[in-house]
């Protein structure tokens, strides 16, 4: 992966998470964060000039659902915008990308869901091969329990927890970001992203060797993880975690390990890392993000303060 | 654009009301395949992969990049999937495109699909939210309301859409890949054809396909070394605006003109008319291209209509619309917009085969989604900007 030409910066975040929202829809729930993001960097959307979010439609519960999220940002007059049905931690770096464009300063990242509408773990289930997985319904909690088991059968991994029950948590992470000298007059304390990239595995579980993650392994080889004094993980069961921490080479750092809510929760991590960066608790830091059964799909990023 | 962006390779598969010989990973494998194959690269050449497609109930699989990472040589590799409704596939190839521009990747792989008979795509786009009635049944509902007002806006006579139906359909025969191939079409059998959602007929309305679209992307350097003629990016463009609210026109939308605004800007186009040869429009019901034509200021407001109806935008007029077929012809929901883009490309190329508009050096891909609210928008040329 090449380096980035023009440095982008997180200047700004907001975030929302509770186990169980009872009243407000996405987009009424998205509505204040990405407010509160837009606000503390100062901007308001006119001024953003490229927004992208992460969700997705079947967590909603209809088809096209991200569509309703527009009145959350206020798209009038029409915006640069785009979306991925992923975590918003992808959307992120959809927009990095977009940022390296002359003209494009400034992003707006979002990320929405409410999990607790459906049953998250048999919803999950859809990500599966529908011909002939899917149709036996491996929940997503079996699917990390026979993970669990594998890292408990290679002897490598001393005590593997237990596998809770899977998060389910609504919510939604806003993010802004900028380019260079935009991202100094914008705050004090940019958070640099001074690497990021992603990659995935084959999709069949029989296919892959669920001791270890070679996506995230390959991801923290494209970005450089040395030289970090904390992260924050996307690590949806605890015995994740404890795959994550080996892949990615943590020994000693401070590690700040959650699920948060499914489609928000990589994104949160940037937003995490960022109030713990700009805060002081850290000078270097890997944010990271996953997607799929098992740690299918992982994102790494290094965050830096402002020197 | 930062960096010289250029499409080097273009594969499709054949699109059907279903493709039972293949499954979803076989589907987007076809297209794939004859990407790099016309790229003259193998898989271990890309440096990652975009896929795009609508709503993933048209299928039943939630994520299908997770499915079918393997399947399309991902693995080890940055994998992304775009979702922006009915524009999603000129969305992710505009995605695709500043993979490279940024210099982050060299060639990218670009994979659009639909395998909507898996699931219904009439139930899908159809949609019911809580606590509200619902009035309208498949895409169709919702645009015959706002092409009624275009006509009664224009003033346009009852037979321009009748006469697109039978344009897209007569150049859908000059390709073999298309869904519909209707040799047979008039326009009485057009006019004879049930009334879907008035004044949209069934003969005037786009099939339901499965299908796949792929292009190869790849930096200047690379370029170099494609066997084929590559199609450079001259200017990319995307703009949205919120499906309901007190400023929209959704009969000529704003995002809609802003987004062709910023890509002529970017193309250095001053006159889209003369200075764009041919175009590939997101034309899903006839009545969308005369629409279309004013939205993209190929001609004045109320005046689309006329064009239709001097043949400027038939095979042999002075500004082809749709020489594949179009929308009209195969419509793979979530591979449609790529699909424009991807046949832009060919033209400019000069690889369009019978449906090629000669001397084509300049043409725009245009895709649109939602309720006429996403815009994804490029022009290719066949020399570097």
């Amino acid at each position: 992966m090449r380096q980035l030409q023009r440095p982008v910066a997180i200047v700004s975040w907001a975030s929302f998470e509770t186990p169980n929202e009872p009243a407000r829809n996405e987009v009424e729930m998205l509505l204040p964060v990405v407010q509160e993001a837009l606000q503390k960097a100062g901007l308001t959307q006119n001024q953003i000039g490229f927004t992208v979010s992460g969700s997705s439609d079947y967590l909603q519960g209809f088809p096209f659902a991200f569509v309703g999220a527009l009145d959350a940002v206020g798209a009038w007059p029409p915006i640069r915008e785009s979306h991925v049905e992923m975590d918003g931690a992808f959307a992120l770096y959809e927009a990095v990308n977009v940022l390296q464009e002359p003209g494009i300063d400034t992003a707006l990242v979002y990320a929405f869901a409410r999990p607790s509408r459906g049953e998250l773990d048999r919803t999950l289930v859809l990500q599966l091969d529908p011909y002939a997985v899917a149709p036996l319904w491996p929940d997503a909690r079996g699917l990390a329990g026979l993970q669990a088991q594998a890292m408990r059968d290679s002897g490598r991994f001393g005590d593997v927890p237990d596998v809770p029950a899977t998060t389910v948590a609504d919510g939604a992470t806003a993010v802004v970001l900028a380019v260079g000298a935009r991202a100094r007059e914008l705050t004090d304390t940019p958070v640099w992203i001074r690497g990021i990239d992603h990659r995935i595995e084959p999709a069949a579980l029989g296919v892959r060797d669920l001791t270890s993650s070679p996506s995230a392994e390959q991801a923290a080889r494209s970005v450089g993880v040395d030289d970090v004094d904390a992260a924050w993980l996307h690590a949806l069961y605890p015995h994740q975690e404890l795959l994550l921490r080996s892949a990615l080479g943590l020994h000693g750092q401070r590690v700040d390990a959650k699920a948060g809510p499914m489609m928000v929760g990589g994104l949160e991590r940037f937003a995490a890392a960022a109030a713990g960066i700009s805060g002081g608790a850290s000078k270097r830091a890997v944010a990271h993000a996953t997607s799929g059964p098992c740690l299918q799909q992982n994102l790494v990023a290094v965050l830096e303060a402002e020197k | 654009m930062s960096r010289r962006v250029a499409v080097v390779g273009v594969g499709q598969t054949k699109y059907a009301a279903k493709r039972q010989d293949v499954s979803m990973p076989g589907l987007v494998r076809e297209a794939a395949k004859r990407a790099l194959d016309d790229a003259g690269m193998t898989w271990s050449d890309i440096d990652a992969v975009v896929i795009g497609k609508a709503p993933d109930m048209f299928e039943g699989v939630m994520m299908p990049e997770l499915y079918l990472a393997d399947a399309l040589g991902a693995t080890g590799k940055p994998m992304m999937r775009v979702h922006t409704a009915g524009s999603v596939g000129g969305s992710t190839a505009i995605a695709a495109s500043h993979l490279v521009a940024s210099g982050v990747h060299r060639r990218v792989l670009v994979v659009c699909f639909e395998k909507q008979s898996e699931s219904n795509a009439t139930w899908a786009l159809s949609i019911r939210l809580p606590f509200t009635g619902g009035n309208v049944t498949g895409a169709g509902g919702y645009f015959a309301p706002v092409i009624r007002a275009y006509m009664r806006r224009a003033n346009a006579p009852d037979h321009i859409g009748i006469k697109v139906a039978v344009k897209d359909r007569l150049n859908a025969l000059k390709n073999p890949y298309a869904h519909l191939h209707l040799p047979d079409i008039t326009e009485d059998t057009v006019r004879e054809s049930p009334m879907l959602w008035d004044p949209i007929r069934y003969l005037e309305t786009c099939p339901s396909s499965d299908g796949a679209c792929a292009i190869v992307l790849a930096d200047e350097d690379a370029a170099k070394a494609a066997p084929n003629p590559p199609a450079w990016i001259h200017g990319t463009a995307w703009r949205s605006e919120p499906t309901m609210g007190a400023g929209r026109d959704v009969v000529n939308p704003h995002a809609g003109r802003d987004c062709a605004k910023d890509l002529y800007a970017q193309a250095g186009i001053t006159d889209p008319r003369r200075d764009i040869d041919c175009a590939e429009v997101y034309v899903p019901f006839s009545w969308y291209e005369p629409m279309w034509m004013e939205n993209l200021g190929f001609t004045d407001e109320g005046a689309g209509w006329k064009m239709v109806d001097d043949g400027a935008t038939s095979l042999d007029g002075d500004l082809p619309i749709n020489p594949s077929g179009g929308v009209l012809s195969s419509n793979p929901i979530g591979a449609s917009g790529l699909i424009r883009f991807a046949e832009s490309a060919l033209q400019v190329r000069g690889m369009a085969g019978e449906h090629q508009v000669d001397g084509a050096r300049r043409a725009l891909g245009h895709a649109y989604g939602g309720g006429a609210q996403f815009f994804a928008m490029w022009i290719v040329g066949s020399e570097k900007a």
